[in-house]
């Protein structure tokens, strides 16, 4: 059997027997998409593990090169297609960046609202998924995907689309909200509180859920933090950094909210943390519509094609619901990007994987993967 | 008590299992495609060419100027323009497309063609019911399969297709307005050296550059 192969069995680290090598995935059911995770395990246990990316390589960042600024927006919903608003939003602040565009405040909280709804249903998807990784087949997923739902509809009154919203340019947004959907916003807000309770009351003392994640996957804020992971999984290990805090961007520093934090490091804490992410969420939705004010949507003097940004460079960074996403592109001058990056959170907080997987049971990897909330699309690009 | 936690998460879907048969609010699903949701004013997923009046082919309002094809994204539109010209809805004579091809199932609903067009002819559709047997033909709509009259328009984005409409409007009283005063302008100057008995080529000159433009 073994005899085709020109790799050498893995041997036990007291080099007495094989180590059996599974490939979870590219199909597994738990990566949601196609991802590779070579296991080499003792028994149960996880001595090595190995992630394989790129089977949705899409060459985004090369086919953005060859087109205008424009033409990239909407292939930016595509990366992390449960956020598009956001990818839409780092992208438009990378352009805005190198060309120097305002934006109007109109505008600015128009996308702080837009992006806190997506963090709300990325973060209660997240979970969902997490859960459903767990053996809860379907409940909590339909419960989370119920909130998303309204939260979609919203997006489609304004954007036109329930996820490839290609709603943000450079320069503000591309339509404006009618007050009928800032009502509409405000009513499903309103519930928002009501539903996150509930999913908490589903599921935050289940003993099963508490058994199974605690202790499970813990990450090392050392090892957090020099490894790059961002967002809700770095705040899970106790590092206190949130680039609506300390990036600047937008008209975060108006409004009034914490930056939940883990002490326990592990797969719980992440839970716990989204769930408490949602909860300022909340907060800051209803203080963005409560103030937003009046004014056009797009700076009156933003082209939507044929510009060509002076030579330079510039990187534009959220705080994505999964972690920093940011764009870094360089113009030499022409009608398109010279080069084109992304920085994707999903990937970066990928790399660490195996640290957080050894001597763990395979089924904590599913978990341990299910915490890290990534996408696909995102990761390989 | 071990199991506490399992038996409230076990009352929250009761609450909702039960609440479904009295609060609509608790039933979030409809039976598809028998119920339908009402449709949201602004959804789009696939682009159609606008024309007005009865004829599709003489009221199209697209003029060939391929900018779209240009922007595409994900390069689904094929234009080929016409040799000879017909008027457009001010007057003016205008290139039509002799061909005009979306590849539906290349097309990736981002609206940029709309948004990129200056002559209000490429808008979005919002049927969604597309399937087919044909998977290259059935999905290749060429320019008869896009044309549809502005009522259509009318029909699904009745908001936005207002503004348009007032739009084109002012732009034709412009231009017809602009035409009466060439107009006008003509034939005073074509009278004035009438009456003075001028050289007759020098009169004939203003007068065609005044309806040229």
């Amino acid at each position: 059997m073994r005899e085709g192969w020109n790799r050498p069995p893995v041997m036990k680290p007291d080099g007495e027997g094989e180590l059996l090598e599974v490939a979870m995935g590219p199909h597994h059911p738990s990566t949601h998409g196609v991802f590779r995770m070579d296991v080499a395990l003792d028994g149960e246990r996880v001595i090595r593990l190995k992630p394989v990316f790129g089977y949705l390589h899409r060459n985004h960042e090369k086919i953005a090169e060859g087109m205008s600024y424009l033409g990239s927006m909407p292939f930016t919903d595509r990366l992390d297609y449960l956020c598009p608003l956001t990818n839409n939003w780092a992208y438009a602040l990378a352009v805005e960046k190198l060309t120097g565009q305002e934006v109007p405040e109109r505008a600015e909280y128009l996308r702080v609202i837009l992006g806190e709804l997506t963090r709300v249903q990325n973060h209660a998807s997240s979970i969902g998924f997490l859960i459903q990784e767990m053996g809860a087949s379907g409940t909590p997923l339909m419960y989370a995907f119920k909130a998303r739902e309204k939260i979609l509809d919203l997006f489609e009154e304004l954007t036109g689309a329930r996820m490839m919203c290609n709603y943000m340019r450079f320069g503000g947004c591309r339509v404006d909200a009618s007050a009928a959907w800032l009502d509409a916003t405000r009513k499903v807000v309103a519930g928002l509180p009501g539903f996150v309770d509930e999913f908490e009351r589903l599921l935050r003392t289940n003993e099963i859920l508490m058994a199974r994640t605690q202790g499970v996957g813990i990450l090392r804020p050392e090892l957090a933090v020099n490894a790059g992971v961002t967002g809700p999984m770095l705040r899970a290990s106790g590092v206190n950094y949130d680039i609506r805090k300390v990036g600047g961007y937008g008209v975060y520093n108006r409004f009034k909210f914490r930056v939940p934090l883990g002490d326990h490091w592990d797969v719980y804490d992440r839970y716990m943390i989204r769930m408490l992410e949602m909860r300022e969420s909340i907060k800051i939705l209803e203080q963005a519509l409560k103030d937003i004010p009046g004014g056009p949507v797009m700076d009156a003097k933003a082209k939507l094609r044929g510009f060509r940004p002076k030579p330079g460079e510039a990187y534009g960074r959220i705080e994505s619901p999964k972690g920093e996403l940011g764009f870094y592109l360089i113009s030499d001058g022409g009608p398109n990007p010279y080069r084109y990056r992304v920085r994707p959170p999903s990937l970066i907080n990928l790399t660490i994987l195996e640290d957080m997987c050894l001597g763990q049971n395979v089924a904590d990897v599913v978990l341990i993967f299910g915490s890290v909330d990534i996408i696909l699309g995102e990761v390989d690009r | 008590m071990l199991g506490e936690g399992i038996l409230k998460g076990l009352a929250e879907t009761a609450r909702n299992f039960a609440g479904s048969f009295v609060s609509a609010e608790r039933l979030t699903t409809v039976q598809y495609p028998e119920q339908r949701i009402a449709p949201i004013e602004a959804t789009r997923d696939f682009p159609f060419l606008v024309y007005d009046g009865a004829d599709w082919e003489a009221g199209m309002r697209c003029v060939a100027c391929q900018i779209c094809e240009k922007e595409c994204p994900p390069q689904c539109i094929y234009i080929e323009k016409s040799k000879d010209k017909k008027p457009d809805f001010v007057g003016k004579p205008q290139f039509y497309p002799a061909r005009f091809d979306i590849d539906i199932s290349v097309c990736m609903s981002c609206q940029i063609c709309v948004e990129v067009c200056p002559f209000e002819a490429i808008k979005m559709d919002t049927e969604f019911e597309l399937s087919t047997e044909d998977r290259f033909g059935g999905l290749l709509f060429d320019r008869k399969e896009l044309a549809k009259p502005n009522e259509h328009y009318h029909k699904i984005h009745p908001t936005e297709a207002a503004e348009v409409d007032a739009r084109l409007a002012e732009e034709k009283a412009k231009a017809d307005a602009k035409a009466k005063a060439a107009a006008e302008a003509a034939a005073a100057k074509a009278a004035a050296p009438a009456k003075t008995a001028a050289v007759g080529d020098a009169a004939a000159k203003p007068a065609e550059g005044a309806s040229r433009a």
